[in-house]
């Protein structure tokens, strides 16, 4: 069965896709963690991330899933009582936003240390104050130092996949790493897609039970689990987290070729979609749902004869340096559209601008960067402003990037 | 009608000799002589015996005990976060329930216990152990308390006693007394807050002998989670001899400063009933400490009087800082 849009999709009665259903971005993370058939959610209500708990108590209410479902007293808890859950050897589930996912930051970073491989939601949320619900990328992206996979999910389709897909790499024996899986606040979590809903059948041929093995915490595997350890050894552990880091590369692409061959061809790349890409001179990269005016602008570039694309970066954590320099090194110019701000960053430009271009610079050939501060706080970044960026960009390509290479879209000046 | 107190089926440990041989926390930390938390740590552990998961937070208990390679925990042991004894133990304990009700593991009872210092469990974990009291899983918290962050060189905190020099409240030229809190009165607060949790107690690990390894018992025993608060003179933070220890925490008890209890479905029982067997002076338990050197004879009666207070006026002595009931007519 073909759409008109001439994407294939995939018969209802078809045995690895169990129904299709109307469902935002929050309700199709909730559809996710119970084809995961987790064993402990914790919950603390902060928007926009806090529909996923409100769908999955119901869920559990209904009985579609047997899982223990704790409401903390703050996301600190919250957190702690998901790590604490994984560590017995149960899989856990947990999210947050903004400010919310800051005050539980301590007990993120452990979980990292930790090892533990659980799965958190983030529905992007500015950062207080002054409080704002919309969606602004700084909550996640201060994860990015600390031992965490950290990927985005472009739509409400993508965000389900990824909570199976996440568990999957994250709780490999080869990775042992928490997985933060963000997606953008009320642009994704509080949009309505139609998604296809996985088969249970299916998802239990692709996501294996969790097993923690040697490092459960049970009376008939008395291990002690995060002693001190000082200079002795710290340095050793934090190599041995990024060995994790490293052979999750290789986990990645198996888990999404496993993937393709159960669903589908859903996902050409893991780390990132390229968009009318093939002859482009001109791309934007950016993270989240943005792709959705970005890709609509491309195409109406295209018609005017422009050559352009758009790059929807997936992974960023961990990041895929060959792959994106393989692929940027192909353009004259990128222009990054950051939802977050750096301050004081070389150029005071956005968090995911320092990581490309800093990608980029063993390459002998170039592409001219600039870089795109936007949809802060939650605000809109229209088909206009993608145009607009994409101009931009095109002028980097003729001139050079200009000396002043970052731009703030849409501010009131 | 007198209220009865329920059967708590546990097996009591009634003579010295009957303590259970097999230690669960052993050798290989490094805790200073005299100290009493360390004996809070093996004696709670070897009441639970090996069917058990701890979770230790941050504080002298993680620091002294748990260094890389020389664990003495046989137990399986875990480190959480300062402010995370509460939630360390409901995720232990969902975690558990969740895999044996879904046939993923065997099913048993394995005691869940967390032990937090003051500062964890007093001060900044007094959220998540309250999360934790409201919860229906059988866990327990021990908040084991030394009156002071002790492996960060003695700070004062929430439930340091009042006058006491820390290397947050020297005695200086100026103010004689740096640290004019009150000691925070955490296992009665949590007992008021939480109606439903069945059992709280305060204990000290070595007066009367062996009553805090029945109180964990009972507190396992009983169901749900459960909360004790142990006193620990520490001799390093206190500045005492560490032969002393053990007298120091008598001495707390008899004096009445420290009330040791149990609340076991709402009802409080004494476990030494200050009002009947006479209190000594507050006096003869500061005067042997070097953190109330500086004290002088007023500071002394202050803090008398409060422990009077306590005793003489307290709705429930000793306990509940209620006073004089409903006899209080509004205006």
């Amino acid at each position: 069965m073909e759409d008109p849009l001439g994407v294939a999709t995939v018969a209802t009665a078809s045995p690895v896709w169990e129904r299709e259903e109307l469902l935002n971005g929050c309700q199709a993370v909730a559809q996710g963690v119970r084809l995961a058939d987790v064993d402990v959610i914790a919950a603390y209500p902060i928007r926009p991330y806090t529909e996923v708990m409100d769908a999955l108590s119901k869920i559990i209410a209904d009985g579609q899933l047997d899982a223990e479902y704790i409401i903390a007293d703050s996301e600190h808890s919250q957190f702690e009582i998901v790590k604490h859950a994984s560590s017995v050897g149960a899989r856990a589930f947990g999210g947050s936003s903004g400010t919310g996912w800051m005050f539980g930051f301590e007990a993120l970073v452990v979980a990292a240390t930790d090892r533990l491989p659980t799965l958190f939601i983030v529905g992007n949320r500015a950062l207080d104050d002054p409080g704002a619900f919309g969606v602004e990328h700084n909550d996640a992206m201060a994860l990015r130092d600390m031992g965490w996979l950290l990927c985005w999910a472009a739509t409400a389709q993508e965000a389900l996949e990824h909570v199976l897909i996440g568990y999957r790499i994250a709780e490999d024996k080869r990775v042992l790493m928490p997985m933060a899986l963000a997606m953008d606040g009320a642009f994704l979590t509080h949009s309505q897609h139609m998604l296809k809903v996985p088969a249970k059948e299916a998802v239990s041929r692709f996501l294996p039970a969790y097993d923690l093995g040697d490092r459960r915490l049970h009376p008939d595997n008395p291990v002690s689990i995060a002693p001190q350890v000082n200079e002795d050894w710290v340095m050793e552990l934090r190599r041995q987290n990024w060995e994790a880091a490293r052979r999750a590369k290789g986990v990645i692409a198996e888990a999404y070729e496993e993937f393709n061959t159960i669903f589908g061809e859903r996902y050409p790349s893991p780390y990132f979609d390229e968009f009318m890409t093939d002859d482009a001179e001109t791309v934007l990269l950016g993270l989240g749902a943005v792709c959705m005016p970005a890709r609509t602008a491309v195409r109406r570039l295209r018609e005017q004869g422009k050559k352009v694309g758009y790059i929807n970066l997936r992974w960023f954590r961990p990041f895929p340096t060959q792959e994106l320099r393989a692929s940027l090194g192909r353009f004259k110019s990128v222009g990054v559209i950051d939802r977050n701000f750096a301050h004081g960053s070389p150029d005071c430009g956005g968090i995911v601008f320092q990581d490309v271009r800093s990608c980029l610079y063993p390459l002998a050939k170039r592409p001219a960067m600039v870089d795109f501060i936007g949809g802060l706080g939650g605000r809109d970044l229209s088909i206009a402003d993608c145009i607009r960026m994409y101009d931009i960009t095109a002028k980097a390509a003729r001139d050079g990037a200009p000396e002043e290479c970052v731009t703030w879209i849409g501010l009131r000046e | 009608m007198s209220p009865k107190l329920p059967v708590i089926d546990f097996e009591k440990i009634k003579k010295v000799h009957d303590a259970p041989l097999e230690e669960f926390y052993t050798s290989g930390h490094r805790t200073c002589q005299g100290c009493e938390s360390a004996l809070v740590m093996r004696d709670f552990a070897k009441a639970s015996g090996p069917r058990t998961v701890a979770t230790g937070a941050t504080g002298c208990m993680y620091v002294a005990n748990t260094s890389y390679l020389t664990t003495p925990w046989i137990i399986p042991w875990m480190h959480t976060q300062l402010g995370a004894g509460g939630s360390s133990a409901i995720g232990m304990a969902a975690g558990l329930r969740a895999l044996m009700r879904k046939g993923k593991i065997k099913k048993e009872k394995i005691n869940v216990i967390n032990f937090s210092g003051d500062l964890g469990g007093g001060d900044m974990g007094l959220s998540g152990i309250s999360g934790a009291l409201q919860s229906d899983y059988d866990l327990l918290i021990i908040m084991y308390d030394n009156e002071s962050a002790a492996n960060t060189d003695i700070q004062a905190t929430g439930l340091t006693t009042y006058g006491a020099q820390t290397t947050f409240t020297p005695p200086g030229s100026k103010h004689r007394i740096m640290h004019r809190r009150w000691k925070k009165n955490v296992a009665a607060m949590l007992a008021v807050g939480h109606p439903t949790c069945r059992y709280v107690a305060t204990a000290s690990a070595t007066f009367p002998a062996l009553d805090f390894m029945n109180k964990t018992r009972k507190a396992l025993a009983i169901g749900g989670p459960t909360f004790i608060h142990t006193f620990d003179p520490c001799p390093k933070g206190w500045d005492f001899h560490p032969a002393y220890s053990r007298e120091l925490g008598e001495l707390g008890i008899k004096s009445g400063i420290f009330p040791l209890y149990e609340i076991i479905d709402g009802q409080v029982v004494y476990t030494y009933d200050a009002r009947r067997k006479g209190r000594i002076p507050v006096r003869h338990y500061l005067e042997k400490q070097g953190r109330f050197a500086h004290l002088i004879d007023e500071d002394v009666d202050y803090i008398q009087k409060q422990v009077d207070v306590m005793w003489n006026e307290w709705e429930v002595p000793g306990v509940a800082p209620f006073k004089a009931g409903l006899q209080v007519a509004a205006r």
